[in-house]
């Protein structure tokens, strides 16, 4: 019998995973943002001496310090998942992806818990002077976290700086400044980190309109207001800046991401941007239907976005799977340039990898040079296509069209709305009729859940949008996991569920209880 | 620097990592004595509040470990991570658990109750205490899987290393010597745990009861550990040749190295000599002296676990083995990484005394103070 790996063991992986990075991703962006805001606040209370800015400054430390909490607990587990249910990525890509996770403990894990310390137990300790440097370094350790991480993950999206050596059958890093600086990973870190800085600023903001609908605590929440608006309005033109710059990198790197995140199946020159549409349900690459139902569209500025070129030719799902087509990208490898292969070619020439591979190996084990040289050569030229042996159909190399679409688009959409409620807020506070307009009060408490599905919908781009890749071009998923059986993961997957849950209606309740106490000296019973 | 001595000088980092991770664990153990030592709330509160000042520590030596582990010797974090799946999810699930605990336990509206967080305290104490233990165990006693690099041409199952055991990782408790370091780790934790206490909290009725316990789980502490580390001595182990890289069972392997390696012997000494002295001090001494056991035994917890880890990877021995495949067992060369890799991470690990600095310095200034009863009150922040 030929053993085959359980394909659920594959989708209860993914959904592990997905579930788990979820729920680290909705403390993740508060703790980026808020730690500035804190850092900001507690900056001026120390410039002006006013007491009322250090309480200010404490009440949100005390809803900081519930988030981070239960951000910690939900990031252990990812931490070792790369083990445990993703056993043969981890050899694979482990030379290379191992250092950032090692680097973010030893630097960044560290620095932060350390002057978290320091900003909770410190107040009556030590000088400001210090309790300032600490917060602006719990501040800084956090967003080093997020860097590292996040080169890890860009590393996936595009692989840089490493070459494939096949006596350790792994990837293999050659130069560390190379994943580090991939434009890839820098757009992502900065989109990513910004994206954490707007959540923060929404957040302070939401919370301090509804002390003004309530009519308490005025003085606190207009001058948190004031803060986290002007905050928020730079960052948030910087994150559409960035994101910008993240679409750019998509177009160049994974041009089948840019084609979902679309709906575009059929390319052509001077393509327009989709601003809003419904998909055709039940649309399939090659079926010739139409792709949308209904679709409003901002002429050429998909070519320009992914280009900088309002006639550049911008490839569809359908282009990608069948080749034929000049690219504008930047395909690897190179020569590909002048004209790109259909999906069916990478996957022969995946496989001649692949069997290029075994034959170097039984080669090298009898000592027959010759032959493991020319087989190796073999390898190395089609290297480039190595995880599409694994696909067993081309259509395989799609990924889920609507998913990445709709996500796309929520994304871009609130993007959008956030600046303007920026700019709303900050107008109304400067002509002191910010109390009065109750609606905007309103509006900007319902903001919060919407700067979380921002920010969710945002990853689901990201990592949806690249499958069936863990690492783009060289393995899919179904090459990436561990030999366990899925009634193993199922398990894990439903408590994981129950208690991230559980955590996750307790750390609202607690959240909601410790803003009604408001900011009492400390804000703990 | 040679590939061979980059792969030392990694596993050296990572066993230090492991045995700070082990005296750490001071935490877990006083988590088991929140009831025993605290019988009413306010002395509850104290001991929750001295251990939850350093909770954070254990846990991000914990998560570094396990990324430093995974950056030098990834073929390890591959293998035993994906393999032992559920000792290594009953590891982590307390884990998850402790974090929140400190910071909701106390908090108004809770969901929960209080009851219930200080359940979990307890629960990662014992299961996280047991299970390192039990899984440090392994490196000399082995598990069952195999290894296979050329799977990766097998299209339809290219998956490298497989768990042979009947319950991935389960099975390692069905050996006495795994359970006995597992418990070995528990009662030290314990141990190690009142020290703390002694140490940090100036009540009267928390210190005697802290002394009692102390005595009370020193004993079994020895027993277990004592009769693991005289099986390791008299049980074969698993050998590698060097010119061959061919992995054998050598009889009393572990007694060898240790001779054969007198630096970890003395290590290992000094270590054990360290943690009862600490364990002596506020036993016989009462007053200043008496709270400072913790200094004492703590060093020596590191150097011996250090000593162990060292006697598993060192002198030609197959740290991670396998008992249903030898050839598959790891060694630091053939499960490292790369050279280029190992020298990046290398230039990283120079920070390493700096953080170290930073964090000694902010402790310093925040903590020149016993905790008690009164500062419960006044203190803004509390668990
Ligand atoms: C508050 C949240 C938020 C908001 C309002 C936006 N983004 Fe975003 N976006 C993220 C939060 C986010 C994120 C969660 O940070 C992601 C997920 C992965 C990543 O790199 O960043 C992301 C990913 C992401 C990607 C995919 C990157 C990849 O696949 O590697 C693109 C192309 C954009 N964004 C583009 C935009 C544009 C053009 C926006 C218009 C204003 C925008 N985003 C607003
Ligand atoms: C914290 C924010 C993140 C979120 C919300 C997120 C979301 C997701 C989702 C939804 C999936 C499932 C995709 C699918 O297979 O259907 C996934 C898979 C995955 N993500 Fe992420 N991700 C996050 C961060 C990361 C980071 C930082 C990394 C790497 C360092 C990463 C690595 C992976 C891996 C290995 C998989 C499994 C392989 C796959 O199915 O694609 N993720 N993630
Ligand atoms: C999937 C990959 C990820 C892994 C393995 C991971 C791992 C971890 C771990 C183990 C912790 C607890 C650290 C401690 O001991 O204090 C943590 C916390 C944290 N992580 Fe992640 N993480 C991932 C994704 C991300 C992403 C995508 C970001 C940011 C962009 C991020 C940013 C943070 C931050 C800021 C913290 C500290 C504060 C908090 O948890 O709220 N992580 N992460």
């Amino acid at each position: 019998m030929i053993e085959s790996v359980d394909l659920s063991t594959i989708d209860w992986s993914r959904a592990q995973f997905a579930l788990t990075a979820i729920y680290h991703w909705l403390f993740v962006p508060l703790t980026l943002g808020l730690s500035f805001l804190i850092a900001i606040m507690e900056t001026i209370y120390v410039k002006t001496g006013d007491p009322e800015w250090k309480r200010i400054t404490k009440f949100w430390m005390t809803l900081f310090g519930i988030n981070f909490a239960i951000g910690v607990a939900t990031g252990i587990i990812l931490e070792f998942q790369f083990g445990t249910n993703w056993s043969n990525y981890s050899w694979f890509v482990g030379d290379i992806f191992g250092a950032p996770l090692a680097i973010e403990g030893i630097m960044a894990f560290f620095l932060e818990s350390t002057f978290i310390a320091v900003m909770f137990f410190g107040w009556n300790k030590v000088s400001k002077g210090f309790h300032l440097t600490s917060s602006w370094l719990t501040a800084i350790g956090a967003n080093l976290s997020a860097l590292w991480i996040l080169v890890a993950n860009a590393w996936m999206q595009y692989p840089a700086g490493m070459h494939f050596n096949p006596d350790t059958v792994r990837n293999e890093m050659v130069n560390f400044w190379e994943v580090l600086l991939s434009p890839v990973a820098v757009n992502k870190f900065l989109h990513t980190v910004s994206s954490g800085y707007v959540t923060g600023a929404i957040f302070v903001i939401g919370i301090s309109a509804w002390f003004l609908l309530k009519k308490r605590e005025l003085l606190m929440a207009q001058r948190s207001i004031l803060v986290a608006s002007i905050f928020g309005l730079i960052t948030s033109l910087f994150l559409a800046f960035t994101g910008d710059g993240s679409a750019y990198q998509v177009a160049q790197k994974q041009p089948m991401k840019l084609a979902a995140m679309e709906g575009l199946y059929k390319g052509e020159k001077g393509v327009g941007l989709v601003a809003m549409g419904i998909l055709t349900p039940g649309k399939k690459a090659g079926d010739g239907k139409d792709a949308f139902l209904v679709k409003i569209e901002i002429p050429k500025l998909l070519s320009v976005l992914g280009y900088r070129n309002t006639d550049a030719y911008v490839p569809g799902v359908e282009d990608l799977i069948q080749g034929g087509f000049k690219p504008e990208f930047s395909p690897r490898p190179a020569q590909e340039s002048a004209i790109a292969i259909s999906v069916e070619e990478k996957i022969n020439k995946g496989r001649t990898a692949v069997t290029a591979l075994g034959i170097y190996k039984e080669a090298k084990a009898v000592d027959d040079k010759a032959k493991s040289d020319s087989a190796l050569k073999v390898m190395k030229e089609n290297f480039p296509y190595f995880g599409y042996a694994y696909l067993n159909k081309p259509a395989s190399a799609i990924p889920n069209v609507p998913v990445t679409f709709y996500s796309f688009h929520i994304m871009v959409a609130l993007g959008v709305f956030f600046i303007l409620l920026f700019i709303a807020v900050l107008y109304a506070l400067k002509k002191k009729v910010l109390e009065k307009q109750r609606w905007l009060l309103w509006l900007s408490v319902w903001t919060i859940p919407l700067v979380y599905l921002a920010s969710q919908t945002g990853w689901i781009v990201a990592e949806m949008g690249r499958q069936p890749w863990v690492i783009q071009d060289l393995m899919p998923t179904m090459a990436a996991i561990s030999k366990i059986d899925a009634s193993s993961v199922v398990i894990t997957f439903f408590l994981f569920a129950a208690v991230f849950t559980a955590l996750l209606i307790a750390e609202i309740m607690i959240m909601k209880r410790q803003i009604s106490i408001g900011p009492k000296e400390g804000g703990t019973k | 620097m040679s590939i061979e001595t980059l792969q030392s000088y990694w596993y050296i980092i990572v066993s230090l990592l492991g045995s700070v991770l082990v005296f750490l664990m001071f935490v877990q153990g006083g988590q088991t004595l929140i009831y025993t030592i605290g019988k009413n709330e306010e002395e509850r509160k104290m001991l929750v509040n001295t251990l939850g000042r350093k909770w954070e520590f254990t846990f991000t030596t914990l998560v570094t470990f396990g990324g430093a582990f995974f950056a030098s010797f990834p073929l390890f974090y591959s293998t035993s991570f994906g393999g032992a799946y559920w000792v290594w999810m009953a590891i982590l699930f307390p884990f998850i658990i402790q974090a929140v605990a400190y910071e909701f336990r106390s908090k108004p509206n809770n969901f929960l109750g209080q009851k219930t967080y200080e359940w979990f305290l307890i629960i990662n104490g014992l299961l996280g205490t047991v299970l390192i233990g039990a899984a440090v165990s392994t490196f000399f006693t082995g598990s069952e899987f195999s290894i296979n690099k050329t799977s990766m041409i097998n299209l339809t199952d290219p998956i490298i290393s497989r768990w042979e055991g009947p319950a991935n990782g389960l099975e390692a408790v069905l050996n006495w010597r795994n359970v006995a370091l597992g418990l070995a780790v528990f009662f030290l934790a314990r141990v190690l745990g009142t020290l703390y206490f002694l140490n940090t909290i100036a009540d009267e009725n928390i210190r005697k009861r802290s002394k009692k316990h102390l005595l009370i789980n020193t004993i079994p502490f020895l027993i277990f550990f004592l009769s693991y580390v005289i099986a390791l001595m008299v049980y074969p182990g698993f050998a590698v040749d060097p010119l061959s890289g061919t992995v054998f069972m050598e009889p009393y392997k572990y007694f060898h190295n240790l001779i054969t390696m007198p630096g970890v012997l003395i290590l290992f000494i000094i270590g054990v000599m360290l943690v009862l002295a600490g364990i002596a001090l506020p036993l016989l001494g009462e007053g200043k002296r008496g709270s400072t056991g913790i200094w004492l035994a703590g060093p020596g917890t590191i150097f011996t676990v250090l000593a162990l880890f060292l006697l598993a990877g060192f002198n030609n021995t197959a740290y991670y083995p396998s008992t249903y495949d030898l050839q598959s067992s790891l060694t630091i060369h053939n499960s490292s990484s790369s050279h280029y890799t190992l020298t990046a991470m290398s230039y990283v690990s120079i920070m390493v005394p700096f953080v170290v600095a930073y964090i000694w310095y902010a402790w310093k200034s925040i903590n020149n103070k016993k905790i008690d009863a009164a500062e419960m009150k006044s203190e803004s922040h509390t668990y």
